[in-house]
């Protein structure tokens, strides 16, 4: 990634957002395709399993426990890993993870030399915290070498998928942006001409930058070992050959023991790519000394970020939030991502976790339209791997939403808030009820007409109001209330009598 | 130096709100054990497949991802290699220490075997091909997992030539991911790669092409 990232500070309502994107037919076309590609490969592998609701049982159960006791665990990884050879740092958040980054980027030369580039993996962390550009500011440019990252970071684009950033781009598309970049003006134009270009672009810097950043997808408390999911070996190429590693890792990313993983690196390349396992998955343990053959870097250091996730922690009904192993299986069954695709949620985490995580990441000071983003149809909860249930994290956090947003200074800027305020009063008082109820009925006069059947409609409302007429037809209010004519009617049986 | 600097304090911060946050009071780790041992683990840890149909799985899974298998008696592995390498046209290869070992067999003649002791990353470069043992492999997922002893040896070298020709043994082949990891928890800190098929890619309109940055081919030979 490159420039200025996704930042849900400064990024426009999801509403708002959305509403331009749905208009870019090429990019719903894009995003349509690729997340009907990788659901139909999911259901396939998933059905595959006889035991998959009890691995994802078994799959939440680790997470839920592991969150219980996250001190105890962290703790155990920092010894395992400093004892086989590792550094552990530690940062509170973005600004001081990026900082401890540059300055071991910057002690990494040989013999003094401060490094200008870096190899990097793929990695949601790294984009969270916008470490390329942190770097870039720094001096030093930072190579992504997974094959989407490198089209976002070619093509000066942000990633709009956890698991396949570049999905709502076609190969035209990427043909132009590498033709371009990589100055390649007979490129072919198959995914596999497209992909060998980016083997012959990386090859050489694989082979010659000597210090590489990436994220982690687990990190085994019981053996301080790190765990790194791929698949085009562009990991194992950054994990292997550089001199200098350092993995940045959420708090969050830890699990108990190894046994652990035969749960996790099930549910994950199953949900993730529809794959049986993915193709590559590495493991390490700190570094290896030389004199036992010296597999890998010869320095290795963790970065261990909270970044609000503590926070999270705090909020029970929302810290299962923090189960998520980045599979991206919510974002392709989500019907409201695959119509806007993932720049709308303007944070690099979209689609329904993105839309849990984000304004919780902000601390609820921003990405408030994001728990709004949703129809609240449960697709996402039915294909997560470790049973978050997404949507009613959703209502949980749209409950606090409007929480801060009725409250203090902030109902002044809050029509709808003084509105619903205002029809609280109503409710409250029998007679101004009936009052209103008549009021209402005049009131609406001017702006109904009767169809053929002599029902009477409204299909225009003025200011505010016209949002909800303008997608739907409103019925006029019936002529008799339900308690009108109950007394009506009691009062015709008394005068019978 | 200066990173140590950066972040003062920062390790207890984390770890003290965390235990805010958490609100319990700390439990003992032979508490936490317990707890741990208690997860539900209904799932399947054991397969339930006869030997035959478990080597025929990982066959059949290791083809759907584009490898090619070769399935020999024990005996025949020398000779195996040497067809397999000629009909690749492969004739300088890099091994791991202890491989002749390792596969019960000497390496065959008229190719240039390069043992790794250390290589440097431009040398492995230079290499047609790679030949090693392996550790386990799994069938369900046609998963082969390498890790950094005799006769598989440091990653680097199953990475940065494009072929890569490894050996099975029938009696290292599991049937699923769990089998595989308990087989493989008495030596969790050695440098692991699971590896599932050649290198791939489906980030183009989730097309899969064969082959990135990692072997392009794979060929497995499975020894009974």
């Amino acid at each position: 990634m490159s420039g200025a990232g996704l930042d849900p500070r400064t990024a426009p309502k999801f509403q708002v957002a959305a509403r331009v994107l749905v208009g870019d037919s090429q990019m719903r076309k894009n995003v349509r395709h690729a997340t009907k590609v990788i659901q139909t490969k999911r259901a396939k592998v998933v059905a595959e399993m006889p035991d998959w609701q009890k691995l994802r049982e078994a799959g939440k159960a680790i997470r839920q426990h592991t969150m219980r006791h996250l001190d105890f665990y962290l703790e155990q990884f920092e010894r395992n890993c400093t004892a086989a050879g590792g550094v552990v740092h530690w940062a509170r958040n973005a600004e001081e993870a990026r900082q401890i980054v540059i300055g071991l980027v910057k002690a990494s030369g040989a013999m003094g030399e401060s490094p200008t580039e870096v190899i990097k993996i793929k990695s949601m962390t790294t984009e969270e915290i916008q470490l390329n550009k942190a770097l870039e500011e720094a001096g030093v440019h930072a190579y992504e070498t997974d094959l989407a990252e490198l089209i976002i970071q070619l093509g000066h684009d942000q990633p709009s998928h956890i698991v396949v950033p570049a999905l709502h781009k076609n190969r035209a598309q990427i043909r132009e942006i590498f033709m371009r970049e990589m100055n390649l003006p007979n490129l072919g134009g198959t995914p596999q001409d497209l992909a060998d270009a980016a083997r012959r672009f990386l090859r050489e810097k694989f082979l010659r930058v000597k210090t590489a950043v990436s994220g982690a997808n687990f990190l085994v408390a019981e053996t301080g070992s790190v765990c790194i999911v791929e698949s085009e070996g562009n990991g194992r190429m950054c994990l292997t050959l550089p001199e200098t590693l350092i993995s940045v890792a959420g708090i969050d990313k830890v699990v108990p023991r190894y046994q652990d993983l035969e749960v996790l690196l099930q549910l994950l390349p199953r949900s993730a790519t529809g794959e049986r396992m993915n193709p590559y998955n590495s493991l390490w343990t700190g570094v290896d000394p030389a004199e036992k053959g010296g597999d890998g870097p010869r320095t290795f250091h963790v970065v261990l970020m909270d970044n609000a996730r503590s926070e999270i922690l705090a909020d029970e009904e929302a810290r299962q939030t923090l189960h998520c192993i980045r599979c991206g299986a919510c974002q392709n069954a989500c019907p409201v991502y695959q119509q806007t695709g993932g720049h709308a949620y303007g944070s690099v985490y979209a689609g329904p976790i993105g839309a849990i995580l984000t304004p919780q990441l902000m601390e609820m000071h921003h990405a408030q339209s994001l728990p709004y983003a949703s129809s609240l149809c449960g697709a996402c909860y039915e294909v997560c791997p470790v049973k978050i249930n997404i949507p009613e994290v959703l209502i949980h956090l749209r409950n606090k939403v409007v929480k801060q947003q009725s409250s203090g200074f902030h109902i002044l800027a809050n029509p709808e808030v003084m509105a619903l305020k205002a029809v609280a009063q109503v409710f409250r008082s029998d007679k101004v009820f009936r009052v209103s109820q008549k009021l209402g009925r005049l009131a609406e006069l001017p702006l109904s007409h009767k169809d053929g059947q002599g029902v009477g409609w409204i299909d225009w409302l003025p200011g505010m109001l016209g949002g909800w007429t303008q997608v739907r037809d409103l019925r006029v209010m019936p002529k008799q209330t339900f308690r009108q004519w109950f007394e009506e009617r009691e009062k015709n049986k008394q005068g019978g009598k | 130096m200066g990173v140590e600097l950066i972040a003062v304090g920062a390790r207890e911060d984390v770890l003290r709100k965390i235990r805010t946050s958490i609100g319990a009071p700390a439990v003992s780790s032979p508490a936490i054990e317990a707890e741990w041992n208690a997860l539900p683990r209904e799932y399947n840890r054991v397969g339930s497949l006869s030997r035959e149909a478990v080597l025929e799985m990982l066959d059949e899974r290791l083809r759907d991802y584009d490898a090619s298998v070769i399935r020999i008696q024990s005996g025949a592995v020398a000779e195996t290699i040497a067809k397999q390498l000629t009909e690749r046209g492969k004739h300088r290869l890099v091994i791991p220490q202890g491989l002749a070992e390792a596969l019960g067999e000497a390496l065959p003649t008229g190719f240039e075997f390069v043992v790794d002791e250390g290589l440097s990353t431009t040398e492995l470069d230079s290499f047609e091909g790679v030949v090693t043992a392996s550790t386990v492999a799994i069938a369900e997922t046609g998963t082969i997992v390498l890790q950094n002893v005799a006769g598989e040896g440091r990653r680097a070298p199953t990475l940065v030539p494009d072929y890569h020709l490894c050996i099975v043994r029938a009696s290292d082949v599991v049937e699923n991911v769990p089998e595989a990891m308990a087989r493989l928890a008495a030596t969790a800190s050695l440098a692991t790669t699971f590896v599932s098929g050649p290198s791939a890619t489906a980030d183009i309109e989730m097309t899969r092409i064969k082959g990135v940055h990692g072997p392009r081919f794979l060929d497995v030979i499975l020894v009974t």
